[in-house]
């Protein structure tokens, strides 16, 4: 199967990824929408890997994977906890930083 | 021998020191401490001067290297002095004639509780001006240089309780500092041009230099010369500089500060040989200053500023002599010697007059004083006929030599600048002639006065501090203050013809200064019998105007030119209109532009980019997808420029 097929689908996954984040306001969504954006990327540097007949992409795919799941635990906390305080997970609610 | 060079100026340094830092416990002894290390200065000068004597022409150069200065790359300054022919007149005449200003000063100042600050300060005088003559670099004379302009400054505002006082003393300094600043653009100039600023280095390579080059160092010489000198346009701060002790008056005048600039364009003869129009540039200013000088001495009624007036002009002739080149030097020294005693034995004379007359320095309330001050008539007498040029007096050696000069110039500027010295010739018989009969000769116009009127000019304060308004009783000065007036009185009536007959004084300074003899249309007699008329006419008015009718004890109106003259020629005027307002406006429209035009820009950009930060706060919403909408437009953008710069 053509490589080049696997980077569409990249694209795809990290344009739903974007879009979710730009337009949904529930934290938990767009967290998930990020995570969806990661793994897009996760997708693209496989498929160059395979393309390109090195190793460098998995491995990267591979830091990428430990960073995501650090997020998750830092990001997860912190939704938590707005919940708890706020008693909603909008993201448009937390909007006090600001001049 | 040359190792005696730095104890002469060492000496009167550490009088300084000694009696400014010693405090009150030297009170007492004080004056003669400074008195004595003034004398042994001039020991060592007269020992040196033995030493000089012995040996022949050409070996006539001491110098003595003490340590070098500054040595930075192809930059040297070294503290070196340097006795020849030249120095060694100045450092007889300024320790000699100043050892007696010190000895004078003991009895004038007797009565001020300052007594020590002020010989301390004479001391320091003496020990700058020595310096001044005996370096030798210009480097160095300029610190002897500055050094004398500090001493003048202190002297002059010495009785600084008096606001004239303190005012006169600061006009002479910043007066002085625009000279100064002449003379540190020559020796600017001088390094760039020859690599140093030694006398040797610089003095002997003029041939290397472009003419150009040396007329800019020339001229900016001649400022530094109007400065100290009171040349026109410098001339201001003289006439003012009377505020302080007769002492300081005598020692300014004649051995030191009025000569430095004269020094100075003798010293640096082969620069102005080599540029004529400096040279014109000079001979112009001592012309001008001589009328202008004898034109104000005129018209004064103080004797202190007519004689002040008398100095400039002197000044002014030998500033003229020495624009004449080679022709010139030699008298211009000689006459700055024989000037040095007559004006000295002047000004200690007009001391005496002043402290036998409860300070009154307007000699329209003299008169008569002849039978009550014998000696400081006879030698007052003697001293003015020597600055008039009486026949056989030394003024008549001297001046006569220079007059003869100007006519050798040659052409038209020869008989220009011969008439113009003829002139002040007749002028300088006018005033002085004025000044004697007004204050030895004629009614007693000091008795049955009533106190003075508030309004009437005071240069001494003394009298109001001692509250002293009665008549005044007329008495002689105790000797400590006749003695160095006879002395002085003995070298103006001789010291003309000692140096004349035989050539004495030409020889002397010969081998410095270099000399030829111009090609005058006039003889020699000629010049004489013209001199000798110009003098006759002189007395002669003077004495139609004063000695025969009495003399009004309050001036008369006077016609235009007398009341020009009494404002110093507007000289004060034209200063206040040219350079005060016109400073004044030329700051005020920097001050404009500074307002308007720099803190425009500057104030518009910060308001600029306030304002524009004012707007690019509003992005900070707080919203957090407005900031993700900013970093994918961001991201976006980057990724598009990338691809665009691939493409192209």
């Amino acid at each position: 199967m053509n490589p080049v097929n696997y980077l569409y689908l990249a694209a795809l996954l990290f344009t739903i990824g974007a879009t979710g984040v730009l337009i949904r306001r529930n934290a938990i969504v767009v967290f998930m929408c990020i995570e969806l954006m990661l793994n897009a990327c996760n997708l693209a540097f496989v498929a160059f890997s395979r393309m390109h007949g090195n190793l460098d992409g998995q491995i990267i795919a591979f830091f990428t994977m430990v960073v995501a799941a650090a997020e998750v635990v830092v990001g997860l906390a912190i939704i938590v906890s707005l919940f708890r305080t706020r008693h909603s997970a909008s993201v448009d609610d937390a909007s006090l930083m600001k001049l | 021998m040359e190792n005696l060079i730095a104890p002469l100026i060492a000496a009167p340094l550490l009088g300084a020191a000694v009696l400014l830092v010693g405090g009150r416990r030297l009170d007492r002894v004080g004056h003669w401490i400074g008195t004595l290390l003034s004398t042994a200065s001039f020991v060592f000068g007269l020992i040196l001067f033995a030493d000089l004597l012995g040996k022949n022409a050409e070996h006539r150069t001491l110098t003595q290297h003490l340590w070098t200065w500054i040595s930075v790359g192809g930059f040297q300054a070294d503290v070196t002095f340097r006795l020849d022919q030249l120095s060694m007149t100045f450092v007889l005449l300024i320790t000699g004639v100043g050892s007696l200003i010190h000895l004078y000063s003991v009895g004038y100042m007797e009565h001020d509780e300052r007594r020590r600050r002020f010989f301390g300060y004479l001391n320091l005088f003496l020990a700058a001006m020595l310096l001044l003559v005996l370096a030798d670099n210009y480097l160095l004379l300029y610190v002897g240089w500055e050094g004398v302009g500090l001493a003048s400054y202190l002297l002059i505002g010495f009785w600084q309780h008096k606001p004239s006082a303190a005012t006169a003393a600061k006009k002479a300094f910043l007066v002085n500092r625009v000279g100064d600043m002449g003379l540190s653009i020559a020796i600017m100039l001088m390094f760039t041009t020859f690599g140093s600023f030694a006398f040797g280095p610089v003095l002997s390579h003029t041939g290397d230099a472009s003419e150009g080059k040396l007329t800019a160092i020339g001229l900016m010489l001649l400022l530094a010369a109007c400065g100290k000198s009171a040349q026109v346009p410098l001339q201001s701060w003289l006439g003012d500089a009377m505020e302080g002790p007769t002492p300081v008056s005598a020692l300014i005048h004649a051995a030191t500060m009025v000569t430095a600039g004269v020094y100075l364009i003798v010293r640096s003869g082969a620069v102005f040989n080599a540029a004529p129009d400096a040279q014109l540039a000079v001979t112009v200013v001592g012309a001008v200053t001589l009328l202008f000088g004898a034109i104000v001495g005129c018209a004064k009624d103080d004797i202190k500023k007519a004689l002040a007036g008398s100095t400039m002009s002197q000044i002014g002739y030998m500033v003229l002599a020495a624009g004449l080149g080679p022709i010139g030097y030699v008298f211009a020294i000689m006459h700055l010697v024989t000037h040095g005693f007559f004006k000295a034995g002047l000004f200690l004379g007009a001391g005496s007059v002043m402290h036998g007359m409860n300070d009154e320095v307007d000699m329209r309330r003299y008169g008569g004083l002849r039978k009550y001050m014998p000696v400081t008539f006879i030698t007052f007498g003697l001293g003015y006929l020597a600055i008039i040029g009486f026949p056989g007096l030394s003024g008549f050696f001297s001046k006569d030599k220079i007059i003869e000069a100007a006519f050798a110039k040659g052409g038209t500027e020869g008989w220009i600048l011969g008439g113009a010295a003829l002139l002040g010739a007749a002028i300088t018989a006018f005033y002085m002639t004025r000044v004697m009969l007004m204050t030895f000769f004629g009614e007693e116009r000091w008795k049955n006065q009533p106190t003075r009127s508030p309004e009437a000019p005071s240069a001494e304060p003394a009298a109001e501090t001692r509250g002293e308004h009665s008549e005044p009783h007329p008495h002689e000065s105790p000797k400590v203050m006749t003695i160095p007036m006879i002395v002085l009185a003995v070298g103006s009536v001789f010291g003309g013809a000692f140096f004349s007959i035989g050539d004495r004084f030409l020889h002397w300074l010969e081998p410095v200064t270099g000399h030829s003899e111009g090609d005058s249309p006039l003889s020699a007699t000629a010049v004489t019998g013209a001199t000798m008329v110009c003098l006759v006419i002189g007395v002669a008015i003077a004495w139609a105007r004063y000695g025969r009718k009495p003399v009004p004890a309050v001036a008369p109106r006077g016609s235009l030119l007398t009341r020009a003259a009494r404002r110093d020629l507007f000289q004060d005027d034209f200063n206040h209109v040219v350079l005060v307002r016109g400073g004044e406006h030329l700051t005020r429209s920097l001050v404009y532009v500074d307002h308007t035009l720099v803190d425009g820009v500057v104030n518009g950009t910060a308001a600029g980019f306030g304002g524009l930060s004012g707007r690019l706060r509003r992005l900070q919403n707080g919203f957090a997808r407005s900031y993700a909408v900013s970093m994918f437009g961001g991201a976006a953008l980057l990724v598009a420029a990338t691809l665009l710069m691939r493409a192209v």
